[in-house]
This record gives structure tokens, sequence and C-alpha cells, in this order.
């Protein structure tokens, strides 16, 4: 596949590899944090910790819109889905995320009729294809998915549908950034910055991070070379003594961004005064909600949603691993009430999950394997 | 959720100038470009396929400006390379 | 909106109570367990959690329960052997291997609710009738007759019944089995979408082969007899949900020619084989790791792929070592046989393309490991929920 197979190139991983090595302080610990979930999965897909020397460990953050969806918002969106006559539409990520009393999966089980759909514009579908039904699409991601939320949504009106609306969840991501930065449990050295926002927000908004809080950030694509080149790039800025933002995407992220992107969502949506993230509590002017001329598409506004606040599990600790600051293996449920087939929290069910991928992907002693891969 | 693909623009629609038919690989679907109105996008052009919609045009000259930078890394490191190829290896 | 109750999840407080007993039997052997860092002793723990006696948690049947990965496993452990419970079952395997009248029998039987019924490349018929001959040659037996048993829905176009039956009579001819024995039955309106059909199998076992997945040992090679995820693709892409075109075919296909050929060019040197339907080619082998109680060993760039059904899964997120085959099988044979076991499998119509995609290895047991193109590693777990519901 091309612009995919090139950036996985074992050869060229080495040669990173050595690079990143040479430019690590002898003893020195570095700690950088991927912050999107897309990245996780790569690193644990592709087995990249095995290129990164013992001084560098990539920190997972918040980046994982699926994760920081609160218990008692799920339970809205089963409450919607369990009215008479609903289609809920949703990505295939968030069918097993449990809520206060189960999931979208258990609430199929039980009669409710829940989808799975690729895109907002599939959902579009269902609802041109049963007009007398409710179609409605859970609509969840940062910046990256919110403008395809936004163009369905216009599409939706430029049609005349008036059976389609949708549940509207999306986060935004400096928000997420900046509540890590003001916590005071963790010390990073950089940001690997989230590629795919970044197509959407260009790489200017993070320029405060630098700026401000005096850590580097690199834009970074999602294969294994776009993840090792952004960790050889911010070790070369502290190295230097630099400390900027820098875009290593450049083939997808254009630094002012998405212009046409920014436009759609804000044609549709608005900032909502605070939302709630799980793990990170509320923070404001954090989320996206349907603007007023848009609440014919708003089911927050046709259908009566509980509200009700679901906490955590006390022994869920999905807010300190969103955060970086226990690794997945260090919560205590981590693997054993807590698994992918009988997850607690979020960042065991969805596939950009901290949880899910070490466990899925991650969990196995690297001494122990070593001698396994090799003959 | 920010699972992004590479694809490449094969048709356009000339009643539907906000959809486009890319291939993955051999595989094809009608994509929504409508974010890339500005941009003029023509059948062979590489648009990054995100939930159905194009997100960015990819820019080939940066791509390719990238990897020649990866393979001039691997040629300036070609010893220290044999020497922890042996030690990942162990 | 700020929500004035705030309520309990007690269904996770319920679990979190469970897993700590639990745990506490666990711990009350520890050995040795000073050397290992903080992680290896989470990773002990985890271990011996997945070794604890499968329970049904679920109240209601998921579709994750048919998707042939962890959910179907621990269902068919839990409930269904838990209540026949012989030594025949206990081994588990795609067929019961039975001694009758100083023969050894095969007997399999199969159920196919495949949507939608008419594919590129096939229909519900041929993977009826192709899935049982499968399942009875990975005994190494020949496959010698069937049942069919179809359960219709009202309003079934006959038309539609016609060419199914001749699917089957088609795919009968092809594998070498004739169709005995069968039965039809006949619900409502809108109790059994379509068409519902179960066959059962029986084979002779003439060869003095025995083969299971715990027969496994360091030093043994896993070939693959073709490129994986073609079927599974090609049903989601027929759906027709996801608008995505593509010349993705079903390969369902009989695999006991392939199979002779195998066991003629090494007939003492195989130790096991599956067909890969629901759960892919991880499932198996995740099946046979923890049988055998080895280390599975793949190479990712060994595994070969169609780059169609790589394009679909890339597009869709999922992992092409999961997607269901209805025509490939997967064989572990003795380190040694490799070669002439791949040999014999590519001079076959179907198996041009099989492979060595990887090795036994003696640690660490019971894991599933992969070593990715890009030269890292992971594990590869058995398939948790249901990615694809219906495709067999």
């Amino acid at each position: 596949m091309r612009f995919v197979d090139e950036f996985r190139d074992a050869e060229k991983a080495r040669a990173l590899s050595a690079r990143i090595t040479s430019l690590c302080e002898p003893g020195r610990q570095y700690k950088f944090m991927e912050v999107c979930g897309g990245h996780t999965h790569t690193i644990y897909k592709h087995g990249l910790e095995d290129y990164l020397p013992e001084g560098v460990s990539l920190v997972h953050g918040p980046g994982c819109p699926v994760c920081v969806i609160p218990m008692g918002r799920l339970d809205d969106a089963i409450a919607i889905a369990e009215q008479p006559d609903v289609i809920m539409t949703t990505f295939g990520d968030m069918m097993r995320v449990p809520g206060g009393r189960g999931s979208f999966f258990d609430s199929k089980a039980a009669g409710a009729d829940i989808r799975m759909v690729y895109s907002p514009l599939d959902s579009l579908k269902i609802a041109q294809q049963n007009p007398d039904k409710q179609v409605v699409f859970m609509a969840i991601g940062f910046e990256t998915t919110a403008p395809s939320t936004a163009m369905t949504v216009l599409r939706a009106k430029a049609d005349g549908l008036d059976n389609f609306s949708i549940f509207c969840n999306h986060v935004t991501i400096i928000p997420a950034i900046k509540a890590i930065l003001d916590s005071p449990d963790l010390r990073l050295d950089g940001f690997l910055g989230p590629g795919h926002v970044s197509t959407v927000i260009g790489c200017r908004p993070y320029e405060f991070i630098s700026a401000v809080h005096r850590k580097p950030l690199v834009c970074a694509g999602f294969e294994p070379l776009d993840i090792l080149q952004s960790v050889a790039m911010l070790l070369e800025q502290l190295h230097e003594g630099r400390c900027e933002v820098e875009n290593q995407y450049t083939r997808v992220v254009p630094w002012a961004g998405n212009h046409k992107a920014l436009q759609v969502i804000n044609e549709v949506m608005e900032l909502r005064p605070y939302f709630e993230w799980r793990g990170l509590g509320f923070i404001s002017h954090s989320a996206l909600k349907v603007r007023d001329e848009y609440a014919a598409f708003d089911a927050e506004k046709i259908f009566p949603v509980p509200g009700v606040r679901v906490a955590d599990p006390k022994a869920c600790q999905c807010g300190e691993v969103l955060k970086g600051v226990i690794k997945p293996w260090e919560c205590k449920v981590f693997g054993t009430a807590c698994t992918p087939e009988t997850p607690i929290g979020t960042c065991m069910v969805s596939s950009e999950g901290a949880c899910a991928a070490y466990y899925n992907f991650g969990r196995f002693t690297r001494e122990r394997v070593r001698v396994a891969m090799t003959q | 959720m920010c699972l992004g693909i590479p694809g490449e623009v094969v048709e356009l629609y000339p009643d539907r100038r906000d959809l486009a038919k890319v291939d993955v690989s051999g595989v094809r679907r009608a994509i929504n470009i409508g974010l890339l109105e500005d941009e003029d996008v023509q059948p062979g052009d590489w648009v990054l396929i995100h939930v159905g919609f194009a997100l960015s045009k990819i820019d080939e000259e940066e791509a390719a400006a990238a990897l020649a930078f990866l393979e001039g890394i691997g040629q300036a490191y070609d010893d220290e390379l044999a020497a922890l190829a042996d030690s990942l290896i162990e | 909106m700020t929500p004035e109750q705030q309520v309990q999840a007690g269904w996770a407080e319920e679990a979190v109570r469970e897993a700590a007993l639990h745990e506490e039997e666990d711990a009350t052997c520890p050995v040795g367990q000073e050397h290992l860092t903080k992680e290896q002793q989470v990773l002990q723990r985890i271990e011996a959690a997945r070794q604890r006696k499968p329970k049904v948690k679920e109240e209601r049947i998921t579709l994750a329960h048919g998707a042939g990965g962890k959910a179907t496993h621990t269902l068919v452990e839990a409930l269904f052997l838990e209540a026949f419970r012989n030594p025949l079952l206990e081994a588990l395997e795609d067929q019961a291997v039975l001694g009758l009248g100083g023969a050894r029998i095969a007997f399999t039987t199969d159920s196919y609710v495949v949507s939608p019924i008419f594919f590129p490349g096939g229909d519900i018929g041929d993977l009826a009738v192709n899935g049982t001959v499968n399942d009875l040659a990975m005994s190494g037996a020949r496959p010698l007759y069937l049942s069919c048993g179809f359960i219709l829905e009202e309003g079934f176009p006959v038309a539609d019944l016609e060419r199914i039956a001749a699917s089957m009579a088609a795919a009968a001819q092809r594998a070498g089995v004739s169709i005995v024995t069968g039965d039809t039955k006949v619900v409502q309106r809108g109790k059994a979408d379509g068409c519902f059909i179960n066959t059962s199998g029986v084979g002779l076992l003439e060869r003095p082969v025995e083969l299971g997945a715990h027969r496994c040992r360091p030093g043994d090679a896993i070939i693959v007899s073709g490129p994986i995820g073609d079927h599974g693709v090609t049903i989601m892409l027929a759906r027709g949900e996801l608008d995505i075109e593509s010349d993705v075919e079903s390969d369902t296909a009989p695999l006991h020619g392939l199979v002779s050929a195998l066991l003629d060019a090494v007939p003492d040197g195989v130790r096991a084989m599956r067909d890969a339907t629901r759960g892919g080619v991880a499932t198996i082998l995740n099946e046979m790791a923890k049988a055998s109680n080895v280390a599975v060993i793949l190479e990712e760039d060994k595994v070969p792929v169609r780059p169609e059904v790589n394009g679909a899964c890339e597009i869709l997120g999922i992992d092409p070592l999961y997607v269901a085959c209805e025509g490939r099988f997967v064989t572990v044979v003795a380190g040694e046989a490799a070669d002439d076991a791949l040999g014999a499998l590519r001079s076959q119509p179907g198996g041009e393309g099989a492979a060595v995609i990887g090795r036994i290895k003696d640690d660490p047991p019971g894991l599933v490991l992969l070593k990715t193109g890009f030269g890292g590693t992971r594990i590869v777990d058995m398939l948790v929920g249901d990615p694809l519901p219906r495709i067999c």
C-alpha cells in the first residue's frame, strides 16, 4: 500500500533507532507523551518499543475519544437507543463500552436496534432508507471527526431529512493537553502531537505548549517510521536546546490546518460551557454541541436524556492511565477484573485505548520473548 | 478514531461534486471530498480518508522528501546500524 | 448538563469484588515471585486469571458468542461441555473421531447462517457442503456422507432454494461426498432470516494418523494453505452497507484433496490441522498454543494476504489474522517435514499460495507472538467481540 508500506520499512527503522540512541544523554530518562490513541495503537501493533532505547519511554495520553466518554453519557445514548422506533448508529468501537448498566452490545442483545457504521454518511443512508424510523448517529471523536459529522448534518439538511439526528460527544484536544500540562503528577519531556487532529486544526494551536510550558511538540504521523522520526526530532530539539512546535507529518498536515473543515464545524456546532471527561473531570470549553439553528438534528433536544452521572468504579484507574500517570499494567484491575472481554473501563475497550493495546499486543515479558523471537 | 488511510482518487462524479471514488489497494469506495473543495481534487491525487471523508490531500513531494531524508539517515549510520542490529537480535 | 444525582455502576463493583476473591485464591501459592519485576508479576497474575475455569457471565446471548473467539470458547466450555461432558467431546477438535465396529469414523456438524446468502465466489450451499467436508478432512479422514437440515423462512423464494440445492449438489460432487439424508422445517416469516442450513458429516479414517491441537512440539513449522481473509472480507463487502467495491471472492473450497496430498507426502510429520473459519488464523493458533502449551511464533511478512483483502481490512481497522476463511487450513508439521509438506500443498490446485508462516517454540507457553513486518514484537490474542457477524 502506497504511503503506508514505505513508512513501515524495517531498515529505515533501525537507522532511526540508532539515531535516537545517539541523541540520548547517557543516564537520562526521557518521557514523551503520545497524545493520540492512534499512536498508542501503532506503537503496540508494530512492536515499536523494541526500537527505543531503555532511556526513552512513551507515555500514553488522553487522545482516545472513546476512552474519555463518561459512563453516564453512554447511559444517555443507550436510553435514546432504547426508545421505540429509534435506530442507533455508531462506530464499532463504541459497541462494547460499558455504561452504568451495560453496553450497546448488551442493549442490542436485549432488542434495541443498534447498528455499526463506518461513516456518518452510512447513518444518513439508513435514515433515507427508513423514513418511519428515527436514526441517531453517536458522534464521537476529536476535531478529526467533527468536520465529518458536521458535513453529514449539512447534507441531511440539504436533503430535507426529518428523521436524522446526532448525539454529539465530540471533544477538543487542546483542553485535554492543557489538563495534562496542569497536572502536578507528570514530568514530561515533550509531546508527540496528534497527526490527524492537526490536519483540521493545524499546528499553531500547540504553540502555547512550547512557548509557555517550555515543552517541545512534534506533530507525528501514524506509521511506525513517523513515530520513530518524531521521537528523534524531539530528542534533537532537547539536544540542541530548542523548544518549538515542529511538523513531522508534512505529507498530510498543513501548518494552517483545513479552513473548510473548521468552518463547517463552526457552522453546525459550538463549544459547551463544560463537559465531563472520564478520568479528567469537568473541563470547560472542551466539547462540542449542536447549535440551536440545527436543533432539528440534535438528539439531545429530540429525545429525553436521563443526564445522570455515574461514578467511575472505585477500582477503575482509567483516569490515571489517560493522564499517563500509570502504565496499563499498573492498574490494579488490569487483566483480572478488567479484560477486553469483561471491561470495567473504557481504556480496555477502545481499539485506541492504552489498556486494550497493551493487553492485546504488548502483554509479554520482553526478555523472555527476545529469546523466543530469535533462533 | 484517528484511523486515516491514504487512498487514490480514481473517479469523480459529474453530478455530485462533493463525492469521489477512491481506491485503497484495489478496494474502491465513494467518499465525500467536500472538506477539500478549495483544493481541486483530480483522479490520480492521493487523499487521507477518515470515516468516509477526505481530510487532506497527500503532498507527494513531501512524502518523497520524508523518505529521502530517512534514506539519508540510513546511509550515515551504516556501521552503528550493524552494531545495533546485533544487540537487538540477541 | 449538571446532573443532580450520582449513581454507581453495580456490575463493575461486583466484577472487581469477584476478581479480588479469585486473586486471593491464586495468591496462596506464589512461588519465587521476588525476583520478578512488578510488570512481570502483573503478567503472571493475568496468566493465572486466564487459566481459571471459564464462566459465562452474560445473561443473554450476544453476537460475540457466535464469532468463534473468546466468547464462543467460553460458551462451549462452560455451558455445553459442562452439560454433555464426555472424553470424546473434551478434545474439542473440529470433529469427533469415533471407533465404530472396528473402523475409525470422523463425525462432525456445522450450521450455516451466512448473510447474504449469495455472494461473489459462492453461496450458503457451497459453504454448507465444503465446511463440513473440511471439518472431516482436518482429522485426516476421507469425507463420505453428509446430512442436511434446512430451516426455511416462510416466504423464501423457491428459485433461491433450487439455486442453493444445485450449489450443494455440485459441491458434493467436487468433494466426492453424497448427501444421504436430510430434513426440512419452515418457520413463520421473521423467525429465520431466509434460509439456515445444518450439515452433519461422516468420514472414514483409513490412515493411521493421530492428529490434534495438543500435539504441537517445539521446532514444528506452521503452514497455511493459501492467502487468508478472502471469505470474511467478501461477505462484509457483499452486505452492501459499506458501499465498498472490490474483486475479492469467497475462498470456499473443499480441502480433502490438499489434505490427502499432504498426508501422502509426510504421513508421520503432521501434528494438527484446522480449517480457519470464524475467528480466523489467529484463533486457531491460539487454540493450538493453549492445547499444546507451546509458544507460536508468527512472522507477519510470511502470512499471505491479498492486497485487496489488506486494503479492505485497513479501511475498516480489522486485522486479517482474525478474518474468516472457508477454504484454507492451518497445519502444524514437524520442522524437518516442512519443505516436503509445502511442496505437496503447492503442487495441488488451491494450494499454490501455501506458505510457512511461523514456528513452534517452547516458551512462553500458551502465547502467540508475532514478529511484525516492521521488526517489532507483539502478541496475537484470541478474538474478542465480533467484528463481522454472520460470516458463515
